[in-house]
């Protein structure tokens, strides 16, 4: 059973079409790029998943439930772009914020037991922000709010983790080792991870699938396809394709230098 | 007099107990509202209150009963011109407020009568306040507070980080429409204790102030019901001896306190 299967999916806000005729799986343990152009769709396809814009066209299922009937959330794990969507006058301790992952499993009247609290402190402390637990979250910096949100994600325990372009707030190192972060939970886990950015050049260090979107799907299947697919090198132009693969072969140097090539760059060069 | 005897007044103790409820009350609510940057909310709803007592007034009906139904209608309102009109809240906010003020003031002129009791919803009368407005305040304080309760984490998670709290299936639309309705009973309820004019600073006040000194959400809540609570008892007592109008002593102690805490939260 796929976690996430899309199929056929249209999307439309007023007449603007967002997305059209995509189509998907996630499966268990998957890394999935959702890279593209700024405006490409891609918070769309996650608000699809999650339900928050209507679907015009096709269907989505999570772990074989349609989206519409789905209610086990606490399964998927989601990180907004930061920037945008906090309130930063809010004076949660970072304890109450990793509280609020666990609220997904429950039902309204929605309580917080001492076994909440527990199981709080335990992924704090894998996390390695259990000194924290009791700075307010607005304090911290880019890297330690960073993880907070991961441990709220993870509170819960999910199979199916998102992240919406998680890099934007942080500095070179941190980035470096949340990604790890990331790859290691995927691996060890076995935890799916979506992971979107519009960094090409960067994704393929961690991700073992592309998914590239510019409103219609372009790319969907392996790194290793991708790099292979003579339509793609036609698509992107052999450059662009080649800095991704070539970043996707180096993921285990960890020394290796990165490429960021500008997103026009392979806007420029579509056919 | 001394406080023992000030104390024994019947007037003082039911002022005491209803102001005791309505501000707890108050800066429950109010801190959700200030984090959501829903506080003029509370200033408009108020004065659509103004409106509805007057037409509570002209008809010879207790004004409260007239009050709650329409300024929960008003605050709904709100919300639905926010939806469909294309304008941001505050605009809607800012209709509905004018259409409350120019109805109270046209109903008023028609009536001739009732001018000196509608003028007195203005700035707060809660020394004069009756038993049966006593039970109304307790009974609809301990309703807004029991709500607040049950829906603590939904509000908590749709106010921290709206996106989020959507995709762990809190319905966050259902959530404001809780929200605003709640302030629009609080509000009426808080007319009788600081008037129309004055009510935002009972909901914005104890709240602004515990925001600086908090290190919790939890502890904010509290520190702003402390701060609103102190701010009424001792409103009432200082007025009272003082011979200073009760509503405007009370925003004024609630705003020294925002400045204490202010001063405090720097020198720390």
């Amino acid at each position: 059973m796929a976690i996430i299967d899309i199929k056929n999916v249209s999307v439309s806000y007023n007449s603007h079409e967002a997305l059209k005729d995509i189509s998907c799986k996630v499966e268990t343990g998957d890394f999935i790029g959702f890279v593209g152009p700024n405006g490409a769709g891609k918070t769309t396809l996650i608000k699809a998943i999650f339900g928050l814009v209507p679907v015009k066209e096709g269907n989505i299922e999570l772990f074989g439930t349609p989206a519409k009937k789905f209610t086990n959330w606490d399964k998927i794990g989601y990180l907004p772009q930061q920037s945008t969507s906090i309130n930063p006058l809010f004076p949660a301790n970072v304890r109450e914020v990793v509280l609020l992952g666990l609220l997904s499993r429950k039902k309204w009247p929605r309580k917080i037991t001492r076994h909440d609290r527990t199981k709080v402190d335990e992924i704090a402390e894998k996390l390695k922000i259990g000194h924290l637990k009791k700075r307010m979250f607005s304090e911290l910096s880019g890297g330690q709010q960073q993880k907070v949100l991961l441990a709220r994600c993870l509170v819960s325990e999910p199979q199916l983790l998102i992240f919406d372009e998680p890099s934007t707030a942080l500095d070179p190192d941190s980035r470096e080792s949340f990604f790890e972060l990331i790859k290691d939970l995927n691996i060890k886990s076995k935890i799916a991870v979506i992971l979107i950015t519009h960094d090409t050049g960067y994704v393929g260090r961690f991700a073992e699938k592309l998914l590239y979107l510019d409103k219609n799907l372009i790319f969907f299947g392996k790194f290793s396809d991708f790099c292979k697919s003579e339509k793609m090198g036609l698509y992107f132009g052999e450059h662009h394709q080649h800095i991704i693969c070539h970043q996707h072969h180096d993921a285990s140097d960890k020394h290796h230098h990165t490429h960021y090539p500008p997103h026009d760059a392979i806007e420029g060069e579509k056919i | 007099m001394n406080l023992i005897s000030f104390l024994q007044y019947t007037f003082i103790q039911k002022a005491f107990l209803a102001g005791a409820f309505i501000s707890v009350t108050c800066a429950a609510l109010g801190m959700f509202l200030v984090l959501r940057k829903m506080s003029l909310i509370s200033d408009g709803l108020s004065h659509l209150s103004f409106g509805a007592i007057a037409v509570g007034l002209f008809f010879g009906v207790y004004p409260y009963y007239i009050a709650v139904p329409l300024v929960m209608a008003g605050s709904y309102l709100i919300l639905k011109i926010t939806e469909k009109a294309k304008v941001y809240g505050d605009a809607s906010i800012g209709i509905v407020s004018a259409v409350g003020i120019a109805g109270g003031v046209i109903i008023a002129s028609l009536s001739k009568g009732f001018n000196v009791d509608l003028f007195s919803y203005l700035f707060g009368s809660i020394l004069s306040i009756r038993t049966v407005e006593v039970f109304l305040s307790l009974l609809l304080s301990l309703t807004v507070l029991t709500i607040l309760y049950f829906y603590y984490w939904d509000l908590f998670s749709a106010t921290f980080d709206v996106e989020y709290a959507k995709t762990t299936g809190i319905k966050t639309n259902k959530i404001n429409v809780i929200l605003t309705l709640l302030t629009s009973l609080v509000v009426v309820l808080s007319v009788k204790v600081v008037g129309v004019l004055l009510v935002s600073a009972l909901m914005i006040l104890p709240a602004a102030a515990a925001l600086q000194i908090a290190n919790g959400f939890r502890s904010a809540i509290f520190i702003g019901c402390c701060f609103s609570l102190i701010s009424v008892l001792a409103g009432i007592t200082f007025s009272f001896f003082l011979d200073l109008p009760t509503g405007a002593t009370i925003v004024m102690i609630n705003a020294i306190i925002f400045a204490l805490a202010l001063l405090y939260k720097k020198i720390s």
